[in-house]
């Protein structure tokens, strides 16, 4: 009999819980800088800001987790380069989970708007309001969100090439099913 | 010592009128600020005026004849942000191709002590005029005093921010304004 080759329950809510939240939040960040200033605007920029904090605060806890616990092991058959690339990967996707949000707030507070999460926690400007410094940080973001977008993509391909294609229960790792191959 | 008392009760006669006869009337822009504060999202968003031309009279010895008069350039607007600065412009916030400027011309000083003022006047903003009360402090410093104060402002009172902004769940109706007049006696 297989033992079910799987993340720990902590490991596995919040992966979905952050991906629900960059699915929500990424599509909004890239719709709502084009339009023109009103009020909507201004509440669905706070809504992006108070996702992205709550991103941040979980990713901070996924990260100090999966340092602290050992994940699944890969199939013994997988090839190295594809553990070397599965192991980059996660590395990135964790790094930017961390990256983007962060970068989000520093944007803001370069703009001179200071984040307040959920229109009650502020959060402290850890710099002050330099537009030019904005506008940079605005591009970094953007080119750190769309490297995410990119990573995502591999990532769902290459867990759904395996599952179907090679037929390892890939799925299951971040998944709730008891079904075993 | 009976005649140190009497030469001091000498120096302080002619001393305080003096000191009192400084009338203050020459206001030095580059050392006077209206800046003004309101919350966004709950987010609290500073900005101020660049360009206004502050008149005031002030004698501390009579006060109640003190007169200001305070000429605001609505254009010269730092909202926070450049987009904001633009959309102030519009006929929903300010509509200043139709009311460039905003002016308070006082009526009415009253002294609360310690320096301090009630000053009444009339406040035009957007083609309509309210009565206001706002408290002024008096500085006096070595060569120029100042005259500061803060009062908070309801936007909609003057219609700025029409229509869809008119929600102040987004935009606060409440402005907090703040005054930094500094003038000299000569």
């Amino acid at each position: 009999m297989n033992t079910v080759l799987r993340y720990s329950p902590p490991a596995i809510v919040l992966h979905w819980l952050i991906a629900l939240l960059i699915f929500v939040t990424f599509p909004l960040g890239v719709y709502m800088q084009d339009l023109p200033l009103s009020p909507d605007k201004l509440q669905l920029y706070s809504y992006h800001k108070w996702i992205g904090v709550t991103i941040l605060l979980l990713a901070s806890l996924r990260v100090m987790w999966r340092v602290t616990h050992t994940p699944p092991p890969l199939p013994d058959d997988m090839a190295r380069w594809q553990r070397r690339a599965s192991q980059a990967v996660h590395g990135l996707l964790y790094v930017l989970m961390l990256a983007i949000p962060l970068s989000g707030w520093l944007m803001s507070s370069a703009k001179g708007f200071q984040t307040v999460w959920f229109g009650v926690l502020p959060l402290p400007d850890l710099i002050g309001k330099d537009k030019a410094l904005g506008d940079l940080l605005a591009g970094v973001h953007q080119a750190l969100n769309f490297s995410l977008l990119a990573l995502v993509f591999l990532h769902v391909g290459a867990a759904l090439k395996h599952h179907f294609f090679e037929r390892q229960p890939f799925l299951q790792r971040m998944g709730w099913g008891q079904k075993e191959l | 010592m009976k005649l140190t008392f009497h030469a001091l009760a000498v120096l302080a006669l002619l001393a305080s009128p003096a000191a009192s006869a400084v009338e203050y009337r020459t206001v030095l822009p580059a050392q006077s600020a209206i800046g003004f504060e309101f919350n966004q999202m709950g987010v609290s968003i500073k900005g101020g005026f660049k360009r206004f031309v502050a008149q005031l009279i002030f004698d501390p010895a009579k006060p109640e004849a003190a007169r200001a008069q305070i000429d605001i350039d609505l254009a010269s607007i730092d909202a926070g942000s450049s987009e904001a600065d633009e959309e102030s412009a519009g006929r929903l916030w300010f509509n200043s191709s139709v009311y460039p400027r905003a002016q308070f011309v006082s009526s009415q000083v009253r002294p609360l002590g310690n320096n301090r003022y009630e000053m009444r006047g009339k406040l035009m903003l957007k083609g309509r005029s309210r009565e206001m009360a706002v408290p002024v402090t008096f500085k006096p410093g070595k060569t120029a005093a100042t005259f500061e104060g803060a009062f908070v402002l309801k936007r909609l009172d003057f219609g700025i921010g029409e229509g869809m902004w008119a929600d102040v769940a987004t935009v606060a109706n409440e402005v907090q304004v703040t005054f930094r007049i500094t003038a000299t006696g000569t």
